[in-house]
């Protein structure tokens, strides 16, 4: 137990902290975007043309098969080796997860505006209400009810995601785990155990409240 | 592209293929049996088990995959809890999946009207009877999807496994690629490899899907 002490050893605690900062940065950064791109593309995947849905699917099918991992590592070192374009392993993951995001988004936005029953949109017509009145009062209400909490929680798994990204050689929140577990190796053999366990629950804290917030906003407007 | 290199080190993939595919299948019916025994455990109301129940869900959905393997792997030894890696490896994921399939099952099980339940007591069949023919088919047929979903979550989370030295595919990737700098032909041979192994079970269960459909009563879900 009192190898945990090397948490608060030096500028331990701040420099954890600060991975902690980078890898919320980074999902930050995925997630805004992801959402942006992602309510365009849920736009263009709810079109008819058969074109535009043939590409839709097979981004859609391709970020969901192909391991976020194996999509890193096509960036980060695919690119460099092939069109000799280093990017650092910050870019590689907003790219990554940007891509990845903005198709489960995309997906998660044409769910819901299909999901609104065709009457709506012919009770808010017969009604008399614009094109544009319509989408502002009946449709897009009823679709973001059920789009925010799925969103929320596509924002919690791009978090979890964003643990990958030690493994390209960005210091985040678990790679300065291990450096200050390594950096104690002698001091305090024990510590590896205590700060993954720490880190295990910054996870945790980080996405929580999230997961919460998703759940509840479910809950409320089911 | 070099295809000499890429079918000198063909078996190497198949070999990790093999062992992200052997690791992924225990860990996705582990992940089932622990998601089915939350399930149960939420919706029979045991006290306490419940709580701990709910409180792994969240622990476990979360965390990511690669922290809960770092602390298995290179934290338990400290304390004198030695696994293997492999082992290590199933129980992350079974860790991470069963919470997640309690999920679908959850959702499967909530999807049934309680009106099925009373009407086949009704009838006079017994509890038991009552759930494998009445409320398992319908609940099934909801979750499908969702366990689906699950399964090739799984079977991609495996791809952190090289991270505690096992030897799937990511690690022999990363391996040709710090050996002999066939970048190209490396992260090929990756991708086609996941795509062999995931595309076929995301169609299985579309397909399974679809054949399950019958519960949607009445209407075409």
């Amino acid at each position: 137990m009192q190898d945990l002490a090397v948490l608060f050893k030096g500028n331990n605690f701040q420099r954890l902290m600060g991975g902690l900062g980078v890898t919320l940065e980074l999902s930050l950064i995925s997630v805004a975007l992801s959402v942006v791109l992602g309510l365009a593309v849920g736009v263009l995947m709810t079109l008819k043309n058969p074109v535009i849905h043939a590409l839709m699917r097979l981004w859609l099918e391709t970020v969901r098969i192909v391991p976020q991992l194996v999509l890193l590592f096509l960036v980060y070192f695919g690119l460099a080796k092939t069109f000799n374009l280093q990017l650092s392993g910050e870019a590689a993951a907003v790219i990554v997860f940007t891509f990845w995001g903005a198709g489960e988004m995309g997906d998660l936005v044409r769910g819901a505006i299909t999901s609104i029953p065709a009457h709506q949109r012919e009770s808010a017509a017969a009604l008399g209400l614009t094109k544009a009145q319509s989408w502002r009062y009946v449709l897009l209400p009823q679709a973001a009810r059920r789009l925010i909490p799925q969103a929320i929680n596509l924002a919690t798994r791009m978090i979890k995601t964003t643990s990958l990204v030690m493994l390209i050689g960005v210091v985040e929140v678990l790679k300065v785990g291990s450096q200050i577990i390594d950096a104690a190796r002698y001091d305090a053999p024990q510590a590896a155990v205590w700060i993954y366990a720490v880190v295990f629950f910054l996870y945790f804290f980080a996405c929580w409240p999230i997961s919460l917030a998703a759940g509840w906003l479910e809950k409320k407007w089911s | 592209m070099d295809t000499e290199f890429m079918r000198k080190f063909l078996p190497m993939y198949v070999k990790a293929a093999g062992l992200t595919l052997r690791l992924g299948a225990a860990g996705i019916l582990l992940s089932l049996v622990v998601g089915a025994v939350c399930c149960w455990v939420r919706f029979a109301k045991v006290p306490v088990v419940r709580r701990v129940a709910g409180a792994y869900i969240e622990l476990a959905r979360n965390t990511p995959l690669l922290v809960q393997l770092f602390f298995l792997y290179f934290g338990l030894p400290k304390v004198g809890i030695k696994l293997s890696a492999e082992t290590c490896a199933v129980t992350g994921l079974t860790f991470l999946g069963g919470a997640y399939m309690a999920e679908a099952l959850r959702s499967g099980m909530e999807a049934v009207d309680p009106v099925q339940n009373e009407a086949g007591l009704c009838l006079g069949l017994t509890p038991a009877q009552n759930l494998r023919f009445v409320i398992l088919p319908q609940a099934l047929a909801t979750a499908i999807p969702a366990i689906g979903a699950n399964a090739v979550f799984l079977i991609k989370e495996t791809s952190v496994f090289s991270a505690v030295a096992l030897v799937d595919l990511m690690y022999v990737a990363k391996d040709l690629i710090g050996m002999y700098y066939k970048t190209d032909e490396a992260l090929l041979m990756l991708t086609v490899a996941y795509l062999a192994l995931l595309l076929p079970l995301s169609i299985a269960f579309s397909l399974l899907e679809r054949r399950l459909r019958h519960a949607g009563f009445g209407r075409a879900v």
